[in-house]
């Protein structure tokens, strides 16, 4: 242990009040109600197969289950119909309240916060590894497997081991063209992708402290790439006005004590970061966008669950505008949500991409996952605004995929190889 | 409970990816997973793993998604026991919510010959004996609550009962 303080930290704080102890510390296992239960169409078709087991007429509470058919939808082959059929059924069967069909829907995790599911203080369990997003939002919220969302149905319930907290800090502001995805792919360079396991991350400092939303979303969202458990940054004012309109119940903010015991702290000044670049195939595989400069692509995407919000779009948008893409490549936009879509439209931003020859999609995970629109060949470069490069991962096992910014994405587009924004714009 | 298998070996960080590729995830049937286990970084494994075999691997294996098709196909495909240095947290949750036993063994394992070498592992006392040299290792005993949940057969047992009042 590296603090020596008796304080405790966001995360044994909500834990602690949810089980109505002074005290929780790290290890220490907890049998709690959870707030929202989300499973998508992969893991809630196994879910429902196990909820069924328990022969229930009823789920603990339709008011707490959320369903998003995203990750194949719109249905790609007749299997992946066949799965979001599922959940369709089992949304109408049990009345769930939020299940959100094609055209209303969007990659869980932006549509979540957007549509102020998300507070602070809640715990949050979701059937997929990016549910961390929501610690952006000061909830305690992790990805668990099926058969945890199944029991959660039923039960309402969740186990969990208190886990350990690092907290990274990062000072100093950040540079022109240097993003949310900049700070969290660096964090993962340098602790790898097994340094936060069983932990949860606390990010803070100056850099944060004025990180708009969207950004503080892209940061949690990865926190899982390093094995976290989760990732959250405390709610401040930027985290409220956020709130603003899309959440009507009171809630609770949780702070970390001034004393909290932290396992580790890490700091980062990065007053003079570059944007930084995921090398496959790994996300712990980062290097400066200065190394990765003139790697060749055949393809990019702009979206995911980490970075389809509408910063994203403007910061590709604001690179891209009057320009066109490579000839030879392909521009993949995908909004995350149908009302970051209908933003991106009003505001221009899917006439910059169009303009520029870019595919423009509805809402989905699609590639991210390599699930469909816009699958990788044999040997195949793209470069992403998504979270994870592995092997495969895209499509094809021998194509490759690089991770990076909106705005590195789009300068790269332009560009046909791997570039700073700076040098597309100048 | 006693396990016996011959072994497989797989190095760190095996992500849910390798193990399934998303390209399989619209089914969950567990033998049709496994016909694609590991397909992605060992073409030929489906076509060599028999029933009872165990998977030995290195640092944070089942890191990425949160698929349970990853142990369901780890199970569909026989393997009795996956033995790792460690798990991914969430990969460690299903494995154990789903019944496949697995355990975290700090113990350098990675010289053993793949496809040929047999361990015995036993469960309640956290050892692991190499059969060919008798050399034995310790593996991290489960924490209590993990014991009662496998004892149970699984979490939707253990909540079933307890939502029935048992
Ligand atoms: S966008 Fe990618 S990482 Fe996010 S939920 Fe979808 S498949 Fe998972």
């Amino acid at each position: 242990m590296m603090s020596y303080g008796n304080g405790m930290t966001m995360v044994e704080k909500i834990f602690a009040a949810r089980v109505e102890q002074d005290r929780l510390s790290p290890g220490d296992l907890v049998n709690v109600k959870v707030d929202l239960a989300l499973g998508n169409d992969i893991t809630a078709p196994v879910a429902i197969k196990e909820f069924k087991r328990f022969g229930l007429d009823r789920v603990f509470d339709p008011e707490k289950i959320v369903l998003v058919p995203d990750h194949f939808t719109p249905n790609k082959d007749i299997a992946a119909a066949e799965q979001a059929l599922v959940l369709r059924r089992f949304a109408e069967d049990y009345g769930l309240k939020y299940y959100f069909e094609v055209g209303r829907m969007g990659i869980e995790h932006a549509l979540l916060p957007e549509q102020g599911l998300v507070r602070p203080g809640m715990i949050i369990i979701g059937a997929d590894s990016h549910t961390c997003t929501y610690g952006a939002i000061g909830a305690f919220a992790t990805g668990v497997g099926s058969t945890d969302l199944a029991a959660a149905m039923a039960s309402g319930e969740a186990w969990f081991k208190v886990p350990p907290t690092i907290r990274f800090e990062y000072s100093g502001h950040l540079p022109e063209w240097v993003s949310g995805k900049d700070l969290i792919l660096l964090t993962i360079g340098d602790i790898g992708v097994d340094g936060a396991r069983y932990r949860a991350m606390e990010f803070a400092g100056t850099a944060i402290d004025t990180l708009p939303m969207d950004g503080r979303l892209t940061m949690a969202n990865m926190a899982i790439e390093a094995g976290g458990k989760c990732g959250y940054m405390q709610p401040d004012q930027i985290t409220f006005d956020y709130l603003e309109g899309r959440v009507a119940q009171a809630y609770t903010s949780v702070y970390s004590d001034q004393d909290a015991v932290y396992e580790k702290r890490y700091t980062y000044d990065v007053s003079n970061l570059e944007p930084q670049v995921a090398f496959p195939p790994s996300p712990d595989n980062v290097y400066p966008v200065s190394e990765a400069k003139g790697v060749k692509l055949d393809q990019v995407v702009i979206g995911s669950c980490t970075n389809g919000r509408i910063d994203d779009l403007r910061a590709a948008a604001s690179v891209i505008r009057g320009r066109k893409i490579k000839k030879g490549l392909r521009l993949l936009v995908i909004p995350a949500t149908q009302q970051i879509y209908r933003q991106a439209m009003d505001e221009g931003l899917l006439a910059d991409f169009i303009d520029a020859e870019a595919a423009v999609s509805t809402p989905t995970c699609g590639p991210c996952l390599g699930g469909h629109m816009g699958i990788l060949a044999r040997g195949e470069r793209a470069l992403a605004t998504t979270n994870r490069n592995f092997v495969g991962r895209m499509g094809h096992p021998e194509s490759e995929v690089f991770l990076s910014s909106p705005a590195v994405a789009a300068a790269s587009a332009v560009a046909g190889t791997i570039v700073h924004p700076g040098e597309v714009l100048s | 409970m006693i396990l016996q298998g011959r072994i497989w070996l797989f190095g760190d960080n095996i992500d849910t990816d390798a193990i399934i590729a998303a390209r399989y995830l619209s089914t969950t049937e567990p033998r049709e997973l496994a016909a694609h286990l590991m397909e992605d970084i060992k073409p030929d494994f489906p076509g060599l793993v028999q029933n009872g075999d165990i998977i030995v691997a290195g640092n944070n294996f089942g890191c990425g998604s949160s698929r349970e098709h990853a142990p369901l196909a780890i199970k569909g495909a026989g393997i009795s026991c996956v033995i790792a240095r460690s798990f991914a947290r969430i990969f460690y949750r299903n494995s154990i919510n789903i019944g496949l036993p697995i355990l975290e063994c700090d113990e350098d394992l990675s010289g053993l010959r793949a496809g040929e070498d047999q361990l015995k592992v036993n469960f309640d006392l956290g050892t692991i004996t190499h059969l060919q040299s008798g050399r034995e290792y310790q593996a991290a005993p489960f924490p209590p609550f993990m014991q009662e949940l496998i004892s149970r057969g699984g979490l939707v047992e253990y909540v079933k009962a307890r939502l029935e009042g048992c």
